[in-house]
């Protein structure tokens, strides 16, 4: 067989990639670069077209157009089983008629290593499962077949490793474990990870650089921190975390700060943490930054104030209380509070103002979609 | 004190009725093909064995009983090919004409036996092709085919295209997939129909009369030994093909009992 053994992972490079299903565009010109070795995530929603873009790498799906290039070689035309990328399928798809030992040893047996069993019993060491290699997979619970699915993969030493939802099955606290276990798998073996995810703690958590899609696009690209605290469209600030977003016509705009006139209201983001700087434009606060006082802060260039308002709804969440606060002219707006001790003794219904620091805005460069969600 | 319960009487005493009333024929069947018989076997003459170590002096219960096997063999073999192709691609492939051959292949599961076998003699006639071995091969063929396809189809539709896909992937070509994957995985249901099919085929009698001319099959041979009496060795090959079939199912039953406790382990 043609395919070789590789020490390290290659970069995988996706040029204009259009997908069309009869009365639909699944993935719409898509262009992707991931670097050799990196662990990249693709983050959306379910439908957005990220498992058709994984499928297209994978082969299993052909591209309407566009080049997919591993390792600077355009692998568009190649079938799946020509391609040295691996799949860690979402229900782990295990076969259930051979042993654990013998599901790992399929691809190296295909690929007519010299002594397969061996190989695949070191793959199923570094999953800790060598002492279940002759089980059925159906006799194995569903972590200990997630990393069967996994092993039975890496074992190939794939390009390119492909995660197509792998800890959907399974419950909180092993998806957890799981994600560490991963990561450190990642690491050991250097191998360049595609994961496709709904999941954001989990993009955020394990991914070096995540990719935000929605409706067959990518709406924004970059480190999980980096995304976290700078989204870019309203999309991105809703699906990753949540937002409390403003929308109103820049009302001054200097060098150094943005402002929006909302409902007779000010508020101020810094112009470099904004994307527009004229027209109506949307600025929005991550809940965790922003604060309440029971007193009017005074009023300083630093700070956005709103309020007075009512708190609505309070929720507890362990580490920190969720406070929704309904200010007239203003709406709904969440904050986030830590739990630490010196939580105000703050009940429903209470009267508050909310503040955050002007560098903690950022300027989004298009507007949510429907009036309701402009909160 | 329990009440006196209907119920728990009258279910038990229906159902042993209702099995004692099916076995009845087939323990007629069975003794008597251990009767001494001369001329008729219809009246008990004592206990023999001969019957069983002689079957094939009767010349013509054996060459009837080798040909139904034959018939059945051959007819199994091709009819479980093509019905698992079949199957297969009507599953997994959109095509042309698709829901057409879904409803063609449920035809010959609602025709009388009686139309179909007639219909098949006058084609057979029309072409001016002599009755015989190849006739009724082709015509079981034909009317055992849609018991293959419906019994793997419902297998096919249990199989996660997801595994084939993963074998795809793990660099195993198109047919390295459906030889190592997808076989082995259908496997249970195209042997369930291969076992249909040879059942049908082998006792079948109103398709086979019209279509075998001078050809003797098991069936056909009882129907005509029966206005003069069945021979006791008739006997003897419906209870051992009877006890083969029993054989078989208490295997499959014991050995997939003891894989569930292997597994429950």
């Amino acid at each position: 067989m043609a395919i070789d053994f590789v020490a390290r992972g290659q970069d995988l490079e996706l040029k204009g990639i259009r997908k069309e299903f009869p009365g639909f565009v699944a993935v719409d010109n898509l262009d992707l670069k991931i670097p050799a070795g990196e662990f990249f995530a693709l983050l959306g929603p379910s439908g957005c077209g990220k498992t058709t873009t994984l499928r297209m790498i994978a082969g299993l799906e052909s591209p309407t157009q566009g080049e997919i290039l591993l390792g600077g070689k355009d692998i568009a035309g190649m079938k799946p089983h020509e391609r040295p990328v691996n799949t860690v399928f979402q229900n782990y798809a295990l076969f259930p008629h051979m042993s654990v030992l013998e599901n790992v040893a399929f691809g190296i047996r295909q690929r007519k290593v010299a002594e397969p069993l061996p190989m695949a019993q070191q793959a199923l060491a570094m999953v800790e499962l060598e002492h279940l290699a002759q089980r059925r997979p159906q006799q194995l619970s569903g972590g200990q077949q997630q990393r069967v699915a996994l092993a039975r993969a890496l074992v190939n030493r794939p390009s390119l490793l492909l995660l197509d939802e792998p800890l959907g099955a399974l419950d909180l606290k092993l998806r957890r474990q799981m994600q560490i276990e991963l990561k450190a798998i990642q690491m050991e073996v250097g191998l360049t990870f595609l994961h496709v995810t709904h999941d954001q703690e989990e993009a955020m958590d394990m991914a070096d650089t995540v990719a935000v899609m929605n409706n067959g696009h990518i709406e924004q690209l970059g480190a999980p921190e980096a995304l976290y605290e700078r989204p870019k469209t309203a999309f991105v600030a809703k699906f990753l975390g949540q937002s409390n977003i403003f929308i109103g016509k820049v009302a001054e705009s200097n060098s150094e700060t943005t402002s929006i006139d909302f409902n007779g209201k000010k508020i101020t983001g810094l112009t470099s943490r904004s994307e527009k700087h004229t027209g109506k434009i949307a600025i929005g606060v991550r809940p965790e930054k922003t604060n309440f006082h029971e007193e009017e802060p005074a009023a300083t260039s630093g700070l956005n104030i709103l309020g007075p308002g009512e708190i609505t709804d309070i929720r507890f969440t362990g580490v920190s209380n969720q406070y929704q606060i309904d200010i007239p002219d203003v709406g709904e707006i969440t904050v986030f509070a830590q739990n630490v001790g010196r939580s105000p003794v703050i009940e429903l219904g209470a009267k508050v103002f909310v503040s955050w620091k002007v560098e903690h805005s950022f300027g989004l460069a298009d507007l949510p979609s429907g009036a309701e969600e402009a909160e | 004190m329990t009440k006196f319960s209907l119920g728990k009487f009258l279910l038990p005493t229906y159902v042993f009725l209702t099995f004692l009333f099916l076995m009845i024929p087939i323990g007629y069947t069975f003794v008597f093909s251990f009767n001494d018989s001369i001329k008729s076997n219809i009246i008990w003459r004592g206990f023999t064995l001969d019957n069983w170590l002689n079957v094939c002096d009767q010349a013509d219960v054996c060459s009837a009983f080798g040909n139904s096997i034959l018939i059945a063999v051959t007819a199994t073999l091709i009819a479980t090919t093509l019905g698992t192709m079949i199957a297969i691609a009507l599953v997994r492939y959109r095509f042309k004409f698709r829901s057409a051959t879904n409803l063609l292949l449920f035809l010959p599961l609602a025709t009388p036996e009686v139309v179909m076998g007639a219909g098949l003699a006058a084609q057979f006639l029309d072409f001016g092709w002599n009755k015989g071995l190849s006739t009724v091969i082709i015509a079981h063929v034909m009317f055992t085919l849609s018991f293959v396809v419906v019994t793997v189809k419902a297998r096919v539709a249990t199989l996660d295209p997801a595994l084939e896909e993963a074998g795809r992937d793990l660099y195993a070509s198109p047919t390295q997939v459906f030889r190592r994957i997808t076989f082995p995985l259908l496997l249970p249901g195209i042997l369930a129909a291969a076992m249909l099919a040879f059942a049908l085929s082998f006792d079948d009698f109103i398709i086979t009369q019209f279509n075998s001319g001078a050809v003797d099959t098991f069936p056909k041979f009882v129907y005509t030994a029966a206005a003069r009496g069945i021979p006791p060795e008739a006997n003897v090959v419906g209870s051992a093909v009877f006890l083969v079939a029993m054989a078989i199912v208490i295997a499959v039953q014991v050995r997939s009992s003891l894989k569930q406790r292997k597994l429950s382990k």
